[in-house]
This record gives C-alpha cells, structure tokens and sequence, in this order.
C-alpha cells in the first residue's frame, strides 16, 4: 500500500500545472462566462486540450487516449480543479466516446470518434423521458424500422445543451416484448434531422441549460445503430458507471470548499472573521473530512479500475457521497454570502452591489439540486448498492 | 499508487484471521472476559510464537521491522474477533514508547522480552481530571541525587492490572497543562510506593486506577528527553490511534456483516425484512460509513507510513470518523436486530461496547474535531 508520489509523477504534475496556466488564460476565461460566447468557448478550451493530447484521459491509447496510469488521471483532475477549470462537456468525451469505441463497428469509430476527440460534434444525451426518469428502462420513445431507417417517435426530456448539440445520443424502444430492459436499442440521431424540435426548459437557477426534445418521425439510418437491435441496456449501463464515476466532482468539491474558507475568512461577524466562528469551523471540518474519505475512495475505485477493467457498483458509492457533498459545500457557501443569496446576475458591478460571489454561489446552489437526481437518483443508486453488493 | 497488501501481509492477516476463527470464537471471548485476568496467557504465549508481538519492531531487538501497514492488517483482525489481550498495551504503547524513544539500554532489555511474551506493559497516562488532553498532567517526578520520585495518580490504565512495567507521563516542571515540562518514566510495576485498585469494563478489559506515593526510580529510567515527554508521548498516541482505528473498521466490518446475513434470514410479514427498502437504504448507509472510514484510515496509514507533514490532521479526521461512523454502524446493528440486538447473548452488543469504548481511548469524535479545527482554521 503505497500513495506517494514518484519524482516522475511530481514531473508530470509540474507540466499539467504548466499546461493549464498558460493555455487557460483569462480572454478564454471570460469568455466561458458569458453566456453569448460559451458554447464557442468551450469548444476553443476543448480544442486546446486536443491539441496537448489530453482531452480524453478516460480513453484506450488506439482511440486518442492517453495512456495515463491511475495516478497521473487523478494527478490531471486534481490540477484542473484546482486551477479553477470545468471538466469538458460530458456527453461526447465522456459518454457516448466510450459507447462507440465498446460497442460501435469500425465504420462507426471511424465517422464519429474523431468529431468527438477535437469537439467538432457537440452531443447530447438522450435517455430521461417525461414518464420514465429513475425508472429509465419504462421508456416509450420508439423506433420502427422501415428497410434502411428506423422512424422515431417521442420524448426526451432534461437534456442539457440540446440547443447547442449537432448530435443526440437515444435510448429508443426498437421491442415491446418481454423484460422492459430488454427492447431498448441505442441509436445516434443527426440533430439537423426534420421532426427534431427543442423545447427550452428554464431551471431554478434561472437559466437554460435543460430542454425538452421531441421526435416526430425522425428517419434514422439504421448505420446509427450501436451494435445489436433491442441490446441497448447493456450498453447503456456500461456507460452510466462511467457518469457516476464523474459526478462525484471530488476534486471539484475541495476546490469549492476552499474558496468557501476563504471567502468566510473575509467576512466579518460580529467583529471577528466568520471563520473563527466555532460553529461555522464544525460545519465546515464536517465536510472536508468527509472529502478526505471521498477522495481516497476515489482512488481506490481508480486503482481497482487501473487493474482490472470499468468500474462497478462501487461508483454508486462515489455518486452519492459525492453529490451529497457537492451540495453540502453549496449550502455552506450561501451561509457565508448571507442576505446576498439571492443576487440574481446583472450589469452590476461588484462595486456597486457590494458583493462578488452571492450570485454564483446561489446559481451552483440551485442547479446543485439536480445532482442528487441526475444519473440516477441517490435513491436508485441505493437500491442498487442494495442489490449489486449487498446481494439484498 | 496502489491499495494493495503485500504477500507478506497477506499472510500475517491469514494467520491472525485464522486464529480468530479457530481459537477466539464468541463463548470462548466470554470465558476469557470473566476470567480473573481478563486475558489469556496462553493465548499471549501464541501471539509470541506466532510473530505477532514482534511486528512494530525493529530487527536489531529481532522484531519484524513492520510498517503501519502491518499494524494495521493485525489490529482488523483482532477486532473482528474482539480480541481482549493487551496487544494496544504491551506492544504499541509501552512497546511503541520504548522503540521511538527508549535508550540503548532500555531496548536491549525489554524489547526482546516483550517480543518472546515475557513482559506486560501499560502506560499510564490518564488522570482523574484529564479528560482527553495529554498534557493536563498532575503527577509529578522530582529527582533526587540519582533518583526520580513520582507522586500522583493514574487512572484507566489499560492493562494496568496485569503490567509488569508501565511508563508513566509525569510532569517534571512547569504548570499543569503546559506540553513543555513533560517526562516519562519506566517504572517496575512491583516498585514500592505503588497501589493498584483494578475494574472491568464494559468491552471487557480490566483495568486500572494507580497511585504513586514517593515512587523511586533510578534516573536512568527516563523514556525520552527530560522535559520533552509530550512530542514521544503525542507520535506514539498517533500511530496508536490509527492503530485503534483499524480495529475499528473490523469490528464495523463486523457488524455490517452480521446485520447483512441476518436481515436476508430473518422473516416477518412472511418475508425476510432484507427485502423492505426502508432496511435496505440503512445497510447501505453503513457500507458507505465503512468504505468512507476504510478510505480514511488507508490515507491516514500511508500519510504516516510516507512520513508525510499532514499526520495529524489525517488522525483528528480519522478518529471523528471513527466515532461518528462507528455509532451509526453499531446503532444500525442493533436496530435491525430488534429485540435480539439488546441481548447480552448476541454478539453484537459486545462489539458495540469495544467501538463506545475505543472512542474513549484518546479522545472522541468531538475532541478531535476540535483539533482539527484549531490546525486547520486557526492558523
């Protein structure tokens, strides 16, 4: 048992340190902040880290991975949380990549990898619909198949970015019969197809980031389809370990976690720094012990992922512990802005409001609900570190 | 990076678990807890043999030069049999106190006797007033000529009952409280001038209240440097705490086990109650409680094993964890047990009582919070 660093992880340290300050500089910087240039931001950010060779660390060497050891993949994500940086947008890099290199045929790998790997191709994800949501497998968007197309009829909804996507990733029912996991195929669907229409849905945060897409008819070639009709769910699965492996944004807690220290070093209560508050201290060193723990369980999940294949029902653990301490952090931080809370965003300055971060924190707060809904509920995972592990 | 064992290590925890299983089974525990020295001497006798004492030692006293790691692997298994000889005592304690601040002397002497099962050791650190603070000391040791003479008393001597020698913290100068100013002392536990009342408790060790009434000791008995006491006594406390954490988890892994099979056996409502939902999603609070307080204690084993400047932050947090996850293991096992879970007859009670009782041992989960706090806030 041995967690230290080698002089070599410590040299790679040194150069993802390097990397990202200077190629996350502040014009990329503010322009991820503003909602007009975003989309293009991200894409600028993502492009960059393709260029390094190191947008998808998740990845086998043979698709444009990195190759990286358990070690340097925690090394990178400790850094760029560090440094402030959002992970890459997932659906493309981090979901349906490792569908398409598992389960897809060469011509696939070959049409859709590379859009993937230099973020020409923004994706979305498709899978939650309005009656089937924990209970994913109820879904009833189908496909028909009508010679070289399948016709796609129905719903999907919370699908974040869908304004922004080129593609769609789908669950889709291709079978009614039998076990309801059992007719579920997996199809990648042209966003540009006629009969695709997107709602926006307007979160509690006040922003739009979420949507509804409907399917009218959509013709779908049948080559979209990731290996075998009505073998979707095993796909799908695969995938969602990696999700919940990726949600549990350890290393972006401790980062949060920081800056709530910091920021409560600054306020003033009643005559002394919010931090010496014994109070505020135990609800604060409630959670970084608890991130202590996490961060070593990640690694552990890590480690046993480096030795033998995709994680297992032990990322459930990872989803719910952290995504319950994502929130415990944002409920902290909103403690600390006080009757800033509420600050909605505006052309105000900091200056002139008298406050610098009452608005992210209450925005990272709100949409921080969906954490603990999103990817499966903290009670779905439960039941299935009930059934998986417990053998219950 | 790796999380794994050692074949080394794989070994030392079969042989330990296989001696739980064969040797320490529940009824034999309970005649051993009501037996006049609440311990085996003959079960001592085959930790010797078995290596067991030798494992924090170094080679040149023919220890076996084991690293936190092997501590660790040792106290699980001790605690999934709720092992009642005095191993946290003799060999990390007092043995622990010789190995990092012992003289030349003092080693080659005791050491090796510890090693082969010849000397029981206790140090006695605790006093009426103290609380979970090491420095708040009111024994004092005062020299004369070439002696030391100790007055004062210590309480919940683990093991004091049946120690040969004890160390004994004692304040050679200073107030009381004050870190500075501490001494240890190697004192025969038949020296003149000691009484020892004993008493059980409730996880089963015997303990006990010692006063020293001009206690004298040779000048060369002191453990460490003069004045200095606190800084040994504080490292050796650390490595200890982990240690009682290990045994921690294998008493909570313990539990959860025990909790897990009997709910899938267990009928009511013409079920068994391992398929109500409202159990399920407790024993997965308690799965989580266990791998979170495993993943503390492995960062908190490799930070001291690395010889890493965060030891002390990862040991106030292991033990808050410690406290708080193992209450809410041992709660859950008894709850889900129902009527069973309150009977002295079940085991699970018993493993309850060792968890309530290892919070006491250096301090509660609050205790170490505080301190955590005061390190990590307060700079």
């Amino acid at each position: 048992m041995d967690t230290s660093f080698a002089p070599e992880d410590l040299a790679f340290r040194d150069e993802v340190r390097a990397f990202f300050a200077e190629a996350y500089d502040a014009d990329l910087q503010a322009r991820l902040n503003n909602l007009e240039t975003f989309k293009d931001a991200v894409i600028d950010w993502q492009k960059r880290l393709y260029k390094q060779g190191w947008v998808a660390p998740g990845w086998p060497k043979e698709y444009g991975g990195t190759g990286w050891n358990a070690t340097q993949k925690f090394i990178f994500e400790t850094e760029r949380s560090a440094a402030g940086i959002r992970d890459v947008i997932p659906f493309g890099l981090n979901m349906v990549g490792p569908v398409i290199y598992g389960f897809g045929n060469e011509e696939q790998k070959q049409r859709f990898l590379p859009g993937i790997l230099q973020s020409d191709d923004w994706w979305c994800q498709g899978y939650s619909e309005p009656g089937a949501g924990s209970d994913l497998a109820a879904l009833k968007t189908r496909a028909v198949r009508e010679g070289d197309e399948y016709v796609v009829t129905g719903a999907k909804i919370w699908t974040s970015y869908a304004q922004y996507a080129d593609w769609i990733f789908c669950l889709v029912r291709t079978n009614s019969e039998g076990k309801k996991q059992d007719g579920i195929s997996f199809l990648l669907i042209d966003m540009t197809s006629p009969g695709i229409k997107v709602n926006p849905i307007v979160s509690i945060d006040n922003h739009h980031s979420l949507n509804e897409v409907e399917f009218n008819e959509v013709r779908v070639p049948v080559a979209n389809l990731i290996g075998e009709q009505d073998k979707g769910w095993t796909y799908a699965k695969a995938l969602l370990a990696h999700e919940r492996t990726a949600i549990a944004g350890v290393a972006d807690s401790k980062r949060n976690l920081a800056e709530t220290r910091d920021f409560a070093a600054r306020e003033i209560n009643g005559g002394k720094s919010l931090l010496s508050d014994p109070l505020f201290q135990k609800r604060l060193s409630d959670i970084e012990i608890e991130l202590m723990a996490l961060e070593f369980t990640e690694l552990r999940v890590l480690a046993s992922v480096a030795a033998g294949g995709a994680p297992g029902p032990e990322s459930s653990l990872l989803k719910i512990k952290g995504t319950e301490m994502q929130q415990a952090v944002q409920e902290l931080r909103m403690e600390v802005a006080a009757y800033y809370q509420g600050v909605l965003p505006s052309d105000l300055s900091s200056e002139q409001l008298g406050h610098d971060f009452g608005s992210q924190a209450r925005q990272s707060y709100m949409y921080g609900r969906a954490a603990t809904i999103y990817g499966g509920s903290n009670e779905v995972q439960k039941n299935i570190i009930a059934k998986a592990v417990l053998g219950l | 990076m790796n999380f794994e064992f050692t074949e080394e290590q794989g070994m030392l925890r079969d042989s330990v678990a296989r001696f739980v299983q064969d040797s320490y089974d529940f009824d034999t525990r309970r005649k051993i807890a009501a037996s006049e020295e609440a311990m085996s001497r003959d079960n001592w006798q085959t930790f010797a043999e078995l290596g067991w004492l030798s494992v924090p030692f170094a080679e040149e006293h023919g220890g076996f030069g084991g690293s936190p790691v092997d501590t660790m692997v040792v106290m699980e298994e001790f605690g999934k049999g709720l092992v009642l000889e005095p191993y946290l005592a003799t060999v990390l304690l007092f043995g622990g106190l010789l190995q990092r601040g012992g003289t030349v002397e003092q080693q080659a002497e005791l050491i090796p006797r510890i090693i082969e099962g010849g000397c029981l050791g206790a140090f006695a650190y605790l006093e009426r007033q103290s609380r979970y603070e090491l420095a708040d000391i009111k024994t004092t040791a005062s020299a004369q000529g070439d002696s030391i003479v100790l007055n004062g008393e210590k309480v919940v001597v683990f093991n004091g009952a049946c120690a040969d020698q004890l160390i004994v913290s004692a304040r050679s100068r200073g107030e009381q409280s004050d870190r500075e100013g501490i001494s240890l002392f190697l004192v025969p536990a038949d020296a003149a001038g000691i009484e020892r009342v004993s008493y059980r408790l409730m996880d089963g060790q015997l303990v006990a209240n010692i006063v020293f009434r001009d206690v004298q000791v040779p000048a060369a008995n002191l453990v460490g440097e003069l004045h200095a006491g606190y800084h040994l006594m504080s490292e050796v406390v650390n490595a200890a705490t982990i240690a009682l954490a290990s045994e921690a988890l294998g008493i909570m892994g313990q539990l959860n086990a025990k909790t897990l099979e009997y709910t899938k056996t267990r009928k009511q409502f013409g079920v068994a109650i391992g398929s109500f939902q409202a159990l399920q999603h407790r024993m997965v609070d308690t799965f989580m409680a266990y791998e979170q307080t495993k993943s503390m204690l492995y960062r908190a084993v490799c930070e001291l094993d690395g010889g890493g400047d965060d030891v002390a932050a990862c040991v106030h947090a292991l033990q808050v964890m410690v406290d708080r996850n193992g209450k809410k293991v041992f709660g859950e096992a008894i709850q889900l047990h129902g009527g069973m879970g309150i009977t002295d007859e079940l085991d699970i009670g018993h493993y309850a009582k060792r968890l309530m009782m290892i919070n006491t041992c250096f301090g509660n989960g609050d205790y170490h919070q505080a301190q955590f706090n005061q390190l990590r806030y307060s700079a």
